[in-house]
């Protein structure tokens, strides 16, 4: 009878990090120095929360003023206040259906600038290279960057250039960074939503991540839906026309809808119910949904937002909203309210509640 | 989706919620099977909006949750060698083993692979022949065709370097476990409709007759699993006791003789260890001896692995139907998805993952504000 | 258990070892093996599991079943339920059960 060897015998090289005992993986003190950084820190979800919260706020701490770093922040400059913003994108492939990583990295900058309540005046491009990448794709990816710009209205002002070994970059990475001047009387922020306050969305979710799921490998399925990646700071500019004081703009990207909401709802303190049927989803989107068993409401989305107004501008802002195109299918989709707060909730098809949670970490499709 | 929206049609919902408060007169306690059912009754709330009377106990109906502990530390130990490339299905990826799991182990540079079909599996082999591929053939009686063609498909094309490791569990078994427990209070069951699409439901009629329970053969979505219970139901009130068919338009009575043969001709019946519950006679599946070179376990000797399971996880009750997430004192607090202790936390078919996603027995509100905005800078 | 999904069998492909076929689920498509399905044709709807079509999905029954639920009237149903109690032998085997049912309050 073989004597029975515990597993860290058997894991070679990837033992290191493992933890001695179940236990010590368990705890729920911080992660430990020894952990690494798993796919999911990137996702938008949970994971992607408590990696800011407990490594990378405290360590910048001293250096980062007003608390752990924000997709966007407002700094006051003579009187005006500039929105200044980074982002970096590490799509793959590179290009797919409805765009490519040079647009998704005008688009991404620019918006979060949008939800800020800023017009983006300026952006930096920054590229870090992957040796071998062919020169025809670089081309194209930065010509789809100036499109995406000028479509935007915004100039790219200073860039930078790297290249590094084969292997260390998933053929191109993008960083873009962009000021932006917040519209006077504008003071849009997670923690602003009331209750009572309408929560509305821009258009159908889910188009964003399907599409590049449906070009990954190992998922392999065809479907005719393309990227929705677009501007949102002309959609922003109507709403703000039509109500200076919308309280929350958010444009749902990594994590979904529905980690986009419930950052809002834990940082305003309230909760948020939900209207199932209220939400628009493509068909396409919840066939691709079904297969994989992911829910639509985790699924990333490039090219819409959620606005949150004061109850009595709701119809106001929808008007705004319809009549530009990238608010055609605006809707409302809930309520802010006081119960359960830090949560969101919706109800169900048989007429019970059932919370809607954040994201956990990579989605992995369910296949089982 | 054609045939899948008109079965979650609200109004239609309503109308069979209330048939069942009708015909309810005394307290019922049912059990689904199947994962994919469990996580619809907890999703959609079906669980609790049904009457009072009827109670819902969740089975051990998710593969993912059941495969025993040795195996998941075998693919660990296996996944972790340098001439492997570890195919799985998604779901797998993040079931705690001893230590780690097959996520952190990619993480950490192992060729950990997600696939969606077996037959994806042995291409990678045809594709990669200086390589070793494994594939988890883990499932129920729904899974086991697609894994058990896998295996014809690489002994056809004479593939070596094509292996599986298998934990197939099959479903008359456990119900029988289940029944036989003394403190078991099920009095009906809700069959697992894909399992049976596959199967067909014959094995199930001694099950009722012997143990006079009442079996209905049910779906997945809300419309189907409201009709397995109201039948139920409908039996249970009058004394009868047989079998039933409420997936008719995937189910036959005999199943699919195609798919039976090619698992018969690949797989036989052993002994089955299951994660929380312990050893179930003659309720897996194993390779048959003429492809036992296909055997991961032979193949790659990981010997005996000493497991050690989390002290405070009661995945075993759990999946036995005697307790609930909500008896357990680390769900939702040591216990998360984020960090599972045990499978039915990790698997989105596992009862605790499936309650924690619907918010049951958390405590609101979240500790801290994810992040605090940084406004006009002041 | 588990996840298969209905879709329409839209493309046919008999060249290889295995019969497989393009399946389109509300807007996606994807392969599918028909190994176990022979008797599938163009057009007509299978249950996939993993990459396989595992049933051959009956729509006659797919209708009758919603068709079932609709039909489902609490009035009538209590009515008739009522006039059956007097007959014991009506149904099957150990039909009678406590005197019919009530409405549970």
């Amino acid at each position: 009878m073989s004597e029975r060897r515990p597993l860290a015998d058997l894991l070679g090289g990837f033992a290191d990090d493992a933890a001695s005992s179940p236990a010590d993986a368990t705890c729920p003190a911080p992660i430990p120095e020894r952990a690494r950084v798993l796919l999911g820190h990137g996702s938008g979800g949970q994971l992607s929360a408590a990696l800011m919260r407990e490594v990378v706020g405290p360590a910048l701490a001293a250096a980062a003023p007003g608390g752990p770093l924000n997709d966007a922040a407002v700094v006051e400059v003579a009187g005006q206040r500039l929105a200044f913003t980074t982002d970096s994108f590490v799509v793959s492939p590179l290009e797919f259906p409805g765009g490519d990583i040079g647009e998704l990295a005008v688009n991404g900058t620019v918006n979060d600038l949008a939800m800020m309540g800023a017009q983006p005046l300026a952006l930096s491009l920054a590229y870090v290279i992957e040796e071998g990448l062919p020169i025809d794709d670089l081309k194209r990816v930065t010509e789809s960057v100036a499109r995406a710009a000028l479509r935007a209205g915004v100039r790219i002002v200073t860039g930078d250039t790297k290249v590094v070994g084969r292997g260390a970059a998933d053929g191109l990475f993008v960083n873009t960074a962009g000021i932006g001047l917040v519209a006077p009387g504008v003071t849009v922020g997670a923690d602003r939503a009331s209750v009572g306050d309408a929560v509305i969305l821009s258009g159908p979710i889910g188009l964003h991540g399907v599409a590049i799921m449906s070009v990954r490998e190992g998922l392999g399925f065809e479907v005719e839906i393309a990227s929705d990646t677009q501007p949102l700071n002309g959609l922003v500019a109507a709403i703000v026309a039509a109500c200076p004081d919308v309280r929350v703009l958010r444009d749902p990207t990594r994590g979904g809808l529905a980690s986009a909401l419930n950052e809002i709802a834990a940082a305003s303190g309230v909760g948020i119910d939900l209207r199932e049927e209220a939400i628009p989803i493509p068909g396409p989107v919840r066939a691709a949904c079904e297969m994989l068993g992911l829910d639509p409401l985790h699924v990333a989305n490039e090219g819409k937002l959620v606005a949150i107004v004061h109850a009595a501008s709701t119809e106001a802002v929808l008007a705004a909203m319809r009549a530009v195109p990238e608010g055609a299918e605006a809707v409302e989709i809930g309520r802010v309210v006081a119960d359960h707060p830090g949560m969101v909730a919706m109800r169900t098809i048989v007429g019970s509640q059932r919370i809607v949670d954040m994201l956990v970490g990579e989605q992995l499709p369910r296949i089982c | 989706m054609k045939y899948i929206d008109e079965y979650r049609d609200a109004k239609l919902a309503r109308k069979l919620l209330d048939e069942i408060g009708r015909v309810t007169t005394r307290p019922w306690a049912l059990m689904e099977v199947c994962g994919g059912q469990t996580h619809t009754l907890v999703k959609q709330g079906i669980d609790e909006a049904l009457p009072a009377g009827v109670r819902m106990i969740h089975g051990p109906g998710c593969p993912v949750c059941v495969t025993p502990l040795e195996q998941i530390d075998k693919a660990l130990a296996i996944a972790a060698r340098p001439d492997v490339i570890f195919t799985s299905y998604g779901d797998m990826l993040r079931v705690p083993g001893s230590t780690t799991d097959l996520l952190s182990l990619k993480a950490r540079g192992a060729d950990v692979r997600i696939v969606y079909s077996p037959l994806d599996a042995v291409r990678i082999a045809a594709a990669n022949p200086d390589r070793q591929v494994v594939f988890f053939a883990i499932g129920f009686e729904t899974t086991a065709p697609a894994n058990a063609m896998a295996v014809w498909q690489a002994a056809r094309l004479g593939l070596d370097n094509f292996s599986v490791l298998v934990s197939h569990v099959l479903v008359p078994p456990a119900m029988e476990a289940i029944l036989q427990s003394p403190t078991n209070q099920v009095q009906a069951f809700l069959a697992a409709g894909h399992v049976c699409a596959v199967m067909g439901w014959t094995e199930y009629e001694p099950i009722a007759e012997r143990y006079h329970v009442p079996i209905v053969v049910t779906g997945f979505e809300p419309l189907d699993l409201l009709e397995g219970i109201l039948m139920a139901v409908r039996q249970l009130e009058s004394g009868r006791a047989v079998v039933e068919n409420q997936y008719a338009r995937a189910v036959k009575r005999e199943g699919n003789r195609r798919a039976q043969e090619t698992v018969f001709r690949v797989l036989e019946i052993g002994d089955r260890k299951w994660r929380g519950i312990g050893m179930i006679p003659a309720s897996g599946y194993r390779l048959r001896p003429e492809f036992a070179r296909f055997d991961a376990e032979t193949r790659f000797d990981v010997g005996t692995i000493a497991t050690a399971e989390h002290p405070a996880c009661i995945a075993g009750a759990i999946l036995q139907g005697t307790k609930t997430p909500l008896d357990c004192t680390a769900y939702g607090v040591l216990c998360t998805p984020a960090k599972p202790l045990g499978a039915p936390m990790v698997s989105s078919e596992g009862v605790c993952s499936a309650y924690h996603a619907a918010g049951r027995g958390l405590a609101a509100p979240r500790a801290v504000p994810l992040y605090e905005l940084t406004r006009s800078e002041s | 258990m588990c996840l298969g999904i209905p879709g329409k069998v839209v493309e046919i492909r008999d060249d290889g070892p295995l019969r497989m076929a393009r399946v389109d689920f509300g807007g996606v498509r994807k392969e599918a093996c028909l190994a176990y399905v022979p008797e599938v044709r163009l057009g007509d709807y299978v249950i996939v599991h993993v990459g396989f079509a595992i049933s051959h999905l009956d729509e006659e029954e797919a209708l009758r079943t919603l068709e079932m639920i609709r039909a489902i009237d609490a009035e009538g149903m209590a009515q008739e339920l009522g006039a059956m109690a007097d007959e014991p032998a009506a149904r099957g085997p150990a039909a009678s059960g406590p005197g019919g049912p009530s409405r549970p309050e």
